[in-house]
């Protein structure tokens, strides 16, 4: 891990009319960091993340992402990222490699580059077979290793992972998280939201959102010694509780 | 008496096996949890209970009602509620519970008492579109419509995927009350702490089942010899671990990694071995295996 903050929050705020959605949020991230950001449905965390890859205006506050302003430089921030999420990432009528095509071909990548890379990614993926299928006919988690690997395709400097592991299997979920070890370990900065509290013992900072705000924020140790707990699911239980928020 | 018999279910999708010989008893009044991944052939096996689709062979009876021959008197007894969000986005919450009551010939008023503790949460929202509604909301809501007709058995394909702990508790709160009632359960999930919750499960994997027993029993089957590591630089760990001699088989399990040691595992070896690589505060003992060791050792067989 780099010492380099690659995120930077401050006092980030969205209201939707009287509605505050997120409440004054501060945090830093630094490059290679696996950050967990956590929360309750409801808590705010789509909402901080849209802003972050430049996708949402905040109401006030400011924020940069890769060295880029999120209200200004909105742009600039979205070829630097990656982003996936559960509910979508890939083109459900498009073959396995018409899907890394376009998505390469969004970013801006050339011809030669992804020709190389793509056979190089279905090699190390053991998808070279599936080349030519629907992505609509593969089994969800091996859709979720795909979407992973087409979201830093381009070598973000940051990828932004939404729910990646919905409904995947405990088998399967571990096979994932070491492809965010790996990337981690490549210097991509990964910041991750997730339901499964054994995945928050994986990252290296987590932060929990209660209400719109970041409630707490450390290592997945320093915060079950402070909330004497067991484990990380023990942490979220004592600190959700606390929501007044119905979703 | 059983709620649901079923033998030897086969079903095909082209070259695809979907299921292979599935049978299994549920008692009624039973929590039946179905564990397995994505593309096990929960969601076909659901289907045909509910009959939706036939099975190619095998034979299924649920509340004493033949699933081909007496569908129809079946449909009226089966709560369904589908993986996928299945109401109707642009109609609100308590449009939504109307209709589905109105077509099982009811009204919400009359089993009210039925969704009543889950419907609470979701009254001061019942004018909204059930499209924006967020996903713990949802999945209450699809509950209450999978109940609203009092059903004598309910099926359950994967409700709490994408939803928070602390709804998840909730949500299984309720499903243990709708227990009470005498209401029969079959439910599918990705999460080994439900699967605990349950009377008995099924671990399901390439469309067979595996193991069908209490999650004690389970557990109390697993033989392997499991161990527990732990040490200041957990990141590098499990490739060390697994790159050990004996080592059979490793994974990350929460603040810890687990493994398999095969014969001539020697645990103070792996000691000094770790200490070698610069590893510090090595904590490293056996461990007893929860529901997610057996279904990790399921998956790598």
């Amino acid at each position: 891990m780099g010492e380099e903050i690659v995120i930077h929050a401050e006092e980030l705020t969205k209201t939707f009319g009287t509605f505050t959605a997120v409440d004054h949020i501060s945090f830093d991230v630094r490059q290679g960091e696996v950050f967990g950001f956590l929360g309750a449905n409801g808590a705010g965390k789509t909402t901080a993340m849209r802003m972050l890859c430049g996708l949402s205006k905040p109401t006030s506050g400011i924020g940069t992402v890769a060295g880029y302003d999120i209200v200004r430089q909105s742009e600039k921030i979205k070829r630097n990222i990656g982003y996936m999420s559960q509910k979508f990432s890939l083109y459900e009528d498009l073959r396995v490699w018409e899907n890394i095509r376009l998505y390469a071909g969004i970013y801006g990548m050339r011809d030669r580059e992804i020709a190389d890379k793509t056979d190089a990614l279905l090699e190390r993926l053991h998808f070279t077979r599936e080349r030519n299928t629907m992505v609509r006919s593969l089994p969800l988690g091996w859709k979720q290793k795909l979407a992973f690997s087409v979201s830093i395709f381009h070598d973000p400097a940051i990828v932004f992972l939404d729910e990646p592991t919905g409904g995947v299997d405990p088998y399967t979920r571990r096979q994932f998280w070491e492809m965010i070890y790996e990337a981690a370990d490549r210097g991509i900065t990964v910041f991750v939201t997730t339901h499964y509290m054994d995945e928050a013992e994986y990252c290296d900072r987590v932060s929990i959102m209660v209400d719109g705000c970041i409630e707490v924020l450390d290592t997945p140790r320093n915060l079950k010694e402070r909330f004497e707990a067991r484990s990380m699911d023990e942490v979220f239980h004592s600190l959700a509780r606390k929501a007044k928020r119905t979703e | 008496m059983n709620a649901v018999t079923v033998e030897n279910i086969t079903k095909r999708y082209g070259d695809t096996v979907a299921l292979n010989g599935v049978s299994f008893e549920v008692g009624t009044g039973e929590l039946f949890g179905i564990i397995g991944p994505d593309g096990a052939g929960k969601t076909s096996l659901f289907r045909i209970i509910a009959t939706l689709i036939l099975a190619d062979s095998g034979t299924a009876n649920i509340l004493g009602f033949d699933v081909v021959q007496d569908y129809k008197e079946l449909r009226k007894r089966i709560g369904y509620m589908p993986g996928r969000f299945s109401l109707y986005q642009d109609l609100t919450v308590e449009e939504n519970l109307s209709f589905f009551a109105s077509v099982f010939g009811t009204t919400p008023e009359e089993n009210y008492h039925l969704v009543e503790g889950i419907y609470k949460f979701l009254e001061p929202f019942k004018k909204r579109r059930a499209g924006k509604l967020s996903g713990g909301m949802k999945q209450k809501l699809a509950l209450c419509c999978a109940l609203i007709h009092k059903p004598d058995i309910l099926y359950l394909d994967e409700p709490t995927t994408g939803v928070d702990p602390v709804s998840r508790k909730e949500f299984w709160e309720m499903l243990k009350q709708l227990q009470q009632e005498g209401i029969t359960i079959i439910v599918s999930t990705p999460y080994m702490d439900e699967a605990n919750l349950c009377d008995r499960i099924a671990l399901i994997k390439e469309g067979r089942f595996m193991q069908i027993d209490t999650p004690q029993r389970i557990r109390e089957g697993y033989s392997a010899p499991l161990w527990v590591v732990q040490t200041d630089r957990m990141h590098r760990l499990l490739g060390d671990v697994r790159a050990f001699g004996g080592v059979e088989y490793g994974y990350a399990f929460g603040e810890a990694h687990h493994f398999i040691a095969g014969e001539g595992f020697d645990p103070e070896g792996l000691k000094t071995y770790l200490r070698g690589l610069g590893h510090g505060n090595i904590v490293l003992h056996r461990g007893e295996a929860t529901i997610e060791d057996c279904y990790m050792l399921l998956a790598k067989q």
